[in-house]
């Protein structure tokens, strides 16, 4: 047992240790007063961050795409206490914060007061408190008639979701939300595109689109493949990589002009086009996927 | 058994110590920097970290077509002003807050989907009262809205 306790004094000593030594070796050398070293030579990690379009965003660009709303796709929320391991849990989590959005851009109440009780229920089984409380849900009934503030209420639980998950460096289960999040959203995506009912060619550019935000995706899960079920995630997401990279995405430079009222404006003539063949595959393989996360 | 418990306690203490830290980037990420998207609809993602006087980060998004977006970059009070500049992913330049009085937002409108960089980064300050750099946190948020 002493032994133990001396191991992990040691180690618990490690970092002031380093620090000190280096700084009383600087003050022999120079025989002065320790001399502050300038801060700007001290080298840092670099931060860096992927931001995928959040469960709200991808319900709006649905919406304005020219997406029409069809029940029938949505994820059902009887199945939620099924969801039993940490990756199905986090898997659901995200679909069903989309499925959330998705509801409540279309005005439609009582799915979202269902939505909500769903992710909150889940999230309180994965730990995560607070972002989807009661006083959360209260909100939400009391403005279901205002959907700027029902947008307001989901994005805010939506990012306190994120930041205990990041917080708590519960890293891998985050990416797995935001897995869970991305292919709900593209699944919703190709199963309205051919539907006849909605604006078509919109939505294509939108599938299109979804290109770039999975190369962030996929970064985001090498990053965490340290975990098992996150590489397993990793496998599956490659399957759809395959299909967009036969997509013809021609880069060209970006330019920023001024448009009308002195806005910004970023411009490129970046053409993407997908043929009807790779739609139909992709959306064969997203179907197999998103299968696979809402089976029990 | 007590120098272990002893041990393990300062332990757990060092470990736990750091959370409040970070709590305190999610309360000023919503309380102070989501303020400055203002009409925009906040799109609910978290980045925000403590940084140091001379330190970065960088964060890829992709910006879809047809929409108009607000950045806003916010950095503590005791930070000096935080600098952003905006790129394509081959880092060539697009905006820097440098040429707008470090202004903490930039309203863009995307004419087709792309992918950006946001490189923000904490100049070197005058540091805190014990001479070394300051500490706070940044956050990285956006908004969107149909482009008008």
């Amino acid at each position: 047992m002493r032994k133990l306790a001396a191991v992990l004094l040691i180690f618990a000593f490690i970092p002031f240790y380093s620090c000190r030594d280096s700084k009383e070796d600087e003050q022999e050398e120079t025989g002065e007063e320790f001399i502050y070293e300038p801060y700007e030579e001290i080298e840092y990690v670099k931060r860096i961050f992927y931001a995928l379009p959040s469960p709200v965003e991808t319900a709006f660009l649905l919406k304005s795409s020219g997406a029409v709303y069809d029940e029938e796709l949505l994820s059902k929320t009887e199945n939620s206490g099924n969801y039993l391991t940490t990756k199905s849990k986090a898997l659901n989590l995200g679909i069903y914060i989309t499925d959330l959005s998705y509801v409540s851009f279309f005005d439609q109440t009582q799915e979202s007061i269902r939505y909500m009780a769903t992710v909150r229920e889940l999230a309180e089984s994965m730990g995560v408190m607070d972002a989807f409380d009661n006083r959360t849900v209260e909100r939400l009934e009391a403005n279901l008639n205002n959907r700027d503030v029902v947008m307001d209420i989901i994005s805010e639980s939506y990012m306190r979701s994120s930041a205990f998950l990041s917080e708590n460096r519960r890293d891998a289960i985050a990416a797995m939300v935001f897995t869970g999040g991305w292919v709900e959203g593209l699944y919703l995506a190709l199963n309205l595109a051919d539907t006849g009912k909605n604006g078509g060619n919109g939505l294509v550019e939108h599938i299109a689109g979804q290109k770039l935000s999975l190369d962030l995706l996929m970064r985001i899960l090498e990053e965490n493949s340290h975990n098992s079920d996150v590489a397993e995630l990793l496998e599956e997401m490659e399957k759809i990589y395959e299909v967009y990279g036969q997509m013809d995405a021609a880069s060209t430079d970006l330019r920023l002009e001024t448009g009308e009222d002195d806005k910004a404006v970023i411009v490129s003539d970046r053409e993407v086009s997908m043929t009807q063949s790779q739609l139909r595959e992709l959306k064969r393989r997203i179907n197999g996927v998103r299968s696979s996360f809402v089976s029990y | 058994m007590r120098p272990i418990t002893t041990v393990l306690f300062f332990i757990i203490t060092l470990a736990v110590s750091t959370g409040p830290v970070n709590a305190q980037c999610k309360v000023f990420a919503e309380r102070i920097c989501k303020v400055e998207l203002g009409s925009y609809v906040h799109d609910g993602n978290y980045h925000a970290a403590i940084l140091s006087e001379g330190q970065e980060a960088e964060l890829y998004k992709t910006f879809h077509g047809g929409q108009d977006y607000r950045l806003a970059i916010c950095g503590d009070d005791n930070l000096p002003d935080i600098e952003f500049r905006v790129m394509d992913t081959d880092r060539n330049l697009l905006y820097t807050n440098r040429d707008d009085d470090y202004n903490i937002t930039w309203d863009i409108s995307v004419e087709s989907t792309e992918q950006l960089l946001i490189s923000v980064k904490v100049p070197a300050g005058e540091g805190n009262s014990q001479g070394g750099p300051e500490s706070g946190c940044v956050a990285i948020m956006f908004g969107f809205r149909e482009e008008e």
